[in-house]
């Protein structure tokens, strides 16, 4: 339930020129800031401004310092990291951990199932946000007030309120008497309602002008064409939001996998590694370490290529990672 | 049988695609003579394509959200074990897990967690947000470095941070000991793992509150500031008079999701030190897990999460109203 209602009334885009017109001035405030630019250019408020420039560059060791510690940790042999203290920089880099740990952590086996988990949610999460978004914003439905209030009251209920349900649920469903439990469509069917992707479309589909649709419908297109053709194609910027969203999400997910998917074939990274780095793992200490690295890179990467889009995609909705 | 204009039925002939200008013009005489079985006939066919597009969402949040949410309060009312049919027993789940010691113990843990939370994790991303605003050079890297965390595996930063807190070959006691400080045992003294649990949680989540402070820093307006300084008001009073009184609603907001979110604190206890030690870090999610998964006890487990629900819908709630009176105030 990380979300912020607040930004949704703001989100709205409404065609090419306003929103340039909006990054403009978004531009032109950052300019001038709570310090006034007259101060930086006094010695003292010089003095003052790097200082602060130096405590901020000192507190992005907190954040480096652990990432480099699994980096150059993941070079040293076992022994070495459990020296008493440890070693700051690897005596004797071995560079071949890292090769080890992609093979004997069958690392390709799990960031494939990763990437299969992710592109599901993506695809089931577009699918049943975006047609309930268009329908709630563009087509006629009765009792909408009634369908409104029963998917946006869920987003007062955590689902981990119905963890436990949902796990009978899913291990039996009702009618058809299928159990999804160790099955993929497991995750990505619970993981599909989110009140809050519906609510963000549906904002975003309520900026679109009515008249786009309108003279639409005149040319004798029907709801389906009009989504296709008209809706989705303006909706971009959002949807590649979403999509963001839910990859993060579902790299980062890791309770219900863990009770959803106990075949370690079908495990995602985040519950292989939970069990990998347990107690009871006999692995080399050192490929542990390295296996970690190399799973801290794909998110590195995303955010670095990405890191326009889900800065922009933060002030369109205040949505938390 | 009465009907306001703006449920006016289409007249037959006009195809459904004219809309809302086809619906005006609508013949009022028609409307009357038209028998009752043909009328639902065609709000059904109005209405068709708009319930045609909801059926996934119908479909997916009838199965996988009402339907739980529904069976988890029954279930609270029942003894469920997944192998024997459930049977009812009335208020015993809530009377045997408020007699569970742990329960206790679980919920001043969680409060505990949240108080610390409150204490550096509210603040730790304000400060940040507000000091990465003013710099001119690096900001894209502060960014990034702050926002790293953020996008980790919830388990390589477990397991990073285990390894950091350990007391022998741990990072932080190795740079303790250099600054000649004594080290210790973190995770293992009962009354420092929950603060470094904290300060793990802080760590991996500050970055996306600091995007979110950053975004609403960008939104106060320019003009207020040189106005401010015009009025002779230093660095503090346009710090105190204008930018935290513009950011305020977002303060508040993220004040109430943090603590939410905090509230339902489980893989970090989890994943590294397992509710230890002596139960000093077990919250009430683990608790519901270890109802459910450990000792297969489902209905108690139900119980837990009904009252944990109830907790949260008070926040849940202020956060409604507050999101509701913030959009009437645009």
């Amino acid at each position: 339930m990380a979300l912020l209602l607040k930004g949704s009334p703001d989100l709205v885009l409404k065609s090419g020129r306003p929103k340039r017109r909006r990054k403009a001035a978004v531009s032109e405030a950052s300019e001038r800031t709570l310090v006034s630019p007259l101060a930086l250019r006094h010695p003292g408020g010089r003095l003052l401004y790097w200082l602060i420039f130096v405590l901020l560059l000192v507190s992005t060791l907190s954040t480096l310092g652990p990432l480099y510690w699994v980096f150059s940790g993941a070079l040293k042999p076992t022994l070495e990291l459990f020296e008493t203290p440890p070693t700051f920089w690897p005596m004797h880099p071995i560079w071949s951990n890292y090769i080890q740990a992609w093979n004997v952590l069958q690392l390709p086996l799990y960031f494939m199932n990763t990437l299969i988990l992710a592109g599901g949610a993506v695809f089931l999460q577009l699918l049943v946000s975006a047609t309930a978004a268009y329908a709630l914003s563009k087509l006629r439905v009765a009792g909408k007030g009634i369908i409104q209030f029963a998917f946006f009251s869920t987003l007062m209920v955590p689902p981990i309120v119905y963890l436990v349900p949902q796990f009978v649920n899913i291990s039996d469903l009702p009618l058809i008497n299928v159990s999804l439990f160790n099955s993929w469509s497991g995750v990505w069917l619970p993981e599909a309602a989110s009140a809050f992707n519906i609510l963000l479309l549906k904002s975003f589909f309520d900026g679109i002008p009515a008249e786009l649709t309108d003279a639409a419908r005149l040319d004798g297109a029907n709801a389906w064409q009009m989504f296709i053709q008209i809706i989705l194609p303006l909706s971009r910027p959002v949807l590649a939001v979403v999509t963001i969203f839910t990859v993060i999400a579902s790299w980062k997910d890791f309770l219900w996998p863990l009770l959803v998917l106990a075949d370690s074939n079908l495990q995602p990274l985040t519950v292989a590694l939970y069990y990998l780095s347990g107690v009871n793992s006999n692995l080399p200490f050192n490929y542990l370490v390295a296996g970690l690295a190399l799973a801290s890179i794909p998110p590195i990467l995303v955010f670095l290529i990405l890191q326009r889009q889900i800065i922009r995609g933060v002030n369109l909705t205040g949505l938390k990672g | 049988m009465e009907l306001s204009p703006s449920s006016l039925p289409l007249p037959e002939t006009a195809p459904e695609s004219l809309g809302k200008l086809a619906q005006r013009s609508g013949t009022r005489s028609s409307l009357e003579k038209m028998p009752v079985l043909q009328m639902i006939k065609r709000v059904i066919r109005r209405n068709v394509s708009g319930y045609l597009f909801l059926l996934p969402a119908f479909l997916i949040f009838g199965l996988f959200v009402w339907y739980p949410v529904i069976l988890g309060f029954i279930m609270s009312f029942q003894s469920v074990d997944l192998i024997t049919p459930a049977t009812w027993v009335g208020w015993a789940n809530f009377r045997a897990v408020f007699s569970d010691p742990l329960f206790a113990i679980a919920w001043r843990n969680t409060l505990e967690y949240t108080g610390y939370a409150l204490l550096f994790g509210y603040a730790v991303p304000i400060i940040l947000a507000l000091l990465i605003n003013e710099m001119r050079h690096g900001k894209g890297f502060f960014r990034l470095a702050f926002y790293l965390p953020v996008m980790m595996s919830p388990i390589v930063t477990a397991f990073l941070w285990r390894w950091i807190y350990n007391p022998d070959s741990g990072l932080l006691n190795a740079l303790l000991n250099l600054v000649h400080l004594p080290g210790g045992l973190w995770l293992e003294t009962p009354s420092s793992a929950l603060p470094a649990l904290v300060v793990i949680t802080t760590w991996s989540n500050a970055g996306a509150t600091m995007l979110i402070y950053l975004a609403a820093l960008q939104g106060v307006p320019a003009q207020l500031y040189e106005a401010a300084e015009i009025d002779g008001a230093n660095l503090w009073k346009r710090l105190w008079h204008v930018t935290l009184p513009n950011i305020r609603p977002i303060m508040l907001l993220m004040l109430i999701l943090q603590v939410i979110a905090t509230m339902q604190i489980f893989t970090e206890p989890f994943a590294i030190t397992g509710g230890g030690p002596q139960n000093a870090t077990t919250s009430v999610v683990m608790l519901i897990y270890n109802y459910a998964f450990q000792y297969d006890n489902l209905g108690e487990a139900s119980a837990q999460a009904v009252l944990l629900f109830l907790a949260l819908a008070v926040f849940a709630l202020i956060y409604m109203r507050m999101t509701r009176r913030s959009m009437e105030g645009d």
